[in-house]
């Protein structure tokens, strides 16, 4: 439980439209493989900027990112995409998906980019996924023909495609009725116990940072509590 | 790519109308630029065939003018003397072509020449009653004037082969018929510049489409015009050639020249106004088509930039999830070059029904007897350069767009919610 997944050392942050704000000051912390993190803090208080920044999308800020050992540093975009690619797993607030491909193709996206495996394997694997998630009824259904619920099942059962080192979601039960977060929760934790997934949740519901491994509390850009 | 591929084609079917109509102004584009290509040179290759094809590309001939070496310029003895001779008259060199067989034969050797023939220029005097009309015959070789220069599209009754068949026999332009009151079958009596009368039987009229031609010219054949001026059987004022490249004329003029010792003309120099005009004809053509193209091409610009920003979204999920910026504007430009490529090919297709549907169009003229509908060209020159055009102004145009949904940060998009 020991390998470290994911480092950020001392990273900073500012916005400087309209005037400079330090969003992040002298953010420290690592995550071990198969942990359940959350970052709990309030709106504003830097979560999601860190998340966006961790998840190599947001490349503009001073300090260190490790994942899987190596440095984010002097990246190209192209490498940055390939990382997010194969090493993380994105479960966002709002349901993202293409609205022009089924649930099924949505899933199997990623897995077609990676090109590590052959269509029908992706296809296959895509498929499992699916029904880990329960969903298998809707796999063949447009994206904007699916509930809130099942289209946050099927955003998770995206970012598993690849196998990721991580998957990261932001406020993930957010935009979810109750019963409808706890199954996502429910999920997450299965995957985290089952299959040693790592997590990284940014939320604001602390009821549900309460049952994750280890809780990052965040305020005005700092990191109060590990 | 495959993956870019499928991505595209559903952001293209998710938008089909819109696309469609992208599509549609780039076929009609592309419909215009080729009909109004094919029948704006389909009239270019008609007027300049009025001239042209009727015209040697190379005639070599005899000036009448003064010789330039004046015995005295030639003599030893006063070389190193300033020589001035005053009242220089041409002398008394004929019009006649020296030694015209064996040049024939050596033109007709070399390969850049496509044919030759040899051409009796006579100035006559059509007698009608009391009046004469002056006017020439052109005595000419009938096959090789048929082959080279089309005579047969011109004549309007009879036939050409009538000038070898029948012997002195005549085809009159038809203005000149009009005048003379000549019926095919008729016997029109010339006189020569000699004073010699003749009376030859007409067999044809021809029209060449230029009116003032058409009321002097006539043509007879070699043997009947050497008769008529009373030469012997070698006499030949003119060698008429036809290149295989047009372009080569004032080269190969200039070459014979110095070779025959005859004078050459070629048709560049003789001609130059066609040239421009359908040069300046062309330019006009292409500026158009171009136009209506690049006109399509904001149409694609605009649609393209409407979709980036209703897929925003999209766009942004594709980069959270692993697709870089190159990926998203092959994706974009994929859009852009498949509305071209079918669009493109429609307007190819339309493009050529339009043009067959124009050379439908009956167009009947005094001054052009061969000509019943609209000429078009169908050269494919046109296709390709209209194929290649479409494709780059799609590509142009979906560039900007394609380069803008790749620049996407999509923090800000999934931030922004």
């Amino acid at each position: 439980m020991s390998e470290v997944v994911l480092e950020a050392r001392k990273i900073f942050k500012d916005f400087k439209d309209p005037i400079i704000i330090h969003v992040l000051k002298d953010i420290n912390f690592t995550i071990n493989k198969g942990e359940f993190v959350s970052v709990i803090g309030r709106s504003g208080c830097g979560k999601s900027t860190l998340l966006y920044i961790l998840s190599t999308m947001d490349t503009d800020f001073e300090g260190e990112l490790l994942i899987d050992g190596q440095s984010m540093k002097n990246k190209k975009e192209g490498e940055l995409a390939k990382i997010r690619n194969e090493k993380i797993g994105f479960v966002f607030q709002f349901h993202y998906l293409l609205n022009e491909f089924s649930a099924l193709q949505n899933v199997m996206l990623p897995g077609l980019k990676l090109g590590k495996y052959s269509d029908e394997e992706i296809e296959y694997k895509a498929m499992q996924h699916i029904k880990k998630m329960n969903i298998e009824k809707i796999a063949l259904k447009n994206a904007y023909q699916l509930s809130g619920g099942e289209k946050q099942r099927v955003a998770i059962a995206r970012a598993l495609i690849n196998d990721p080192l991580i998957i990261m979601g932001d406020e993930p039960t957010g935009n979810l009725d109750k019963k409808n977060g706890d199954i996502v929760f429910n999920i997450f934790k299965e995957l985290t116990e089952e299959f040693n997934q790592t997590l990284l949740i940014v939320t604001h519901d602390t009821e549900f940072a309460e049952k994750t491994h280890r809780i990052i509390e965040m305020e005005d850009g700092r990191i109060l509590k590990k | 790519m495959k993956l870019i591929f499928k991505i595209a084609k559903s952001l293209l079917l998710a938008r089909l109308k819109q696309t469609t109509v992208a599509a549609i102004g780039v076929t009609f584009s592309i419909t215009m630029f080729i009909a109004l290509l094919g029948f704006m040179t389909g009239l270019n290759d008609l007027l300049d065939g009025l001239i042209l094809n009727r015209t040697a590309h190379v005639r070599l001939f005899k000036e009448i003018k003064p010789s330039e070496n004046q015995p005295i310029d030639i003599s030893k003895k006063y070389l190193a003397s300033y020589n001035f001779v005053s009242s220089v008259k041409s002398g008394s060199n004929r019009k006649e072509i020296f030694n015209s067989g064996p040049i024939i034969n050596a033109i007709k050797k070399d390969n850049r020449v496509l044919g030759v023939g040899p051409k009796i220029i006579a100035p006559v005097f059509f007698n009608d009653g009391a009046i004469e009309i002056n006017g020439s015959i052109n005595g000419i070789d009938v096959d090789v004037e048929s082959k080279l220069f089309f005579f047969d599209d011109y004549i309007t009754s009879g036939k050409s082969a009538s000038l070898k068949n029948v012997s002195n026999s005549i085809i009159l332009g038809k203005g000149l018929a009009d005048k003379l009151l000549a019926n095919i079958g008729d016997v029109v009596v010339v006189t020569t510049a000699q004073g010699e009368r003749f009376s030859l039987k007409v067999v044809g009229y021809f029209q060449s489409g230029i009116m003032e031609l058409d009321k002097v010219q006539s043509y007879a054949s070699i043997a009947t015009t050497q008769k008529l001026l009373g030469k012997s059987n070698n006499y030949i004022t003119d060698i008429q050639i036809k290149l295989k490249n047009i372009e080569r004329a004032p080269a190969v003029a200039k070459e014979y020249a110095n070779i025959f010792q005859v004078d050459a003309e070629d048709i560049q120099t003789a001609n130059a106004q066609f040239e421009t005009g359908s040069n300046v004809r062309n330019i006009i053509s292409y500026a158009v088509g171009i136009t209506l193209l690049v006109v399509a091409g904001f149409g694609i610009y605009n649609i393209l930039n409407m979709m980036i920003f209703e897929k925003m979204d999209s766009i942004a999920i594709l980069k959270a999830t692993g697709f870089s910026g190159k990926d998203v504007k092959q994706i974009f430009t994929v859009i852009a070059l498949s509305i071209g490529i079918v669009g493109g090919l429609f307007g190819l297709l339309f493009g050529f029904f339009l043009s067959l549907g124009i050379d439908q169009i009956p167009f009947k003229t005094a001054s052009l007897p061969t000509v019943k509908t609209y000429p078009i060209n169908y050269s494919a020159v046109f296709y390709i350069i209209g194929g290649i055009f479409s494709l780059i102004t799609t590509y142009l145009a979906g560039y900007f767009p394609a380069k803008k949904a790749s620049k996407i940060d999509p923090v800000e998009i999934i931030r922004g919610k």
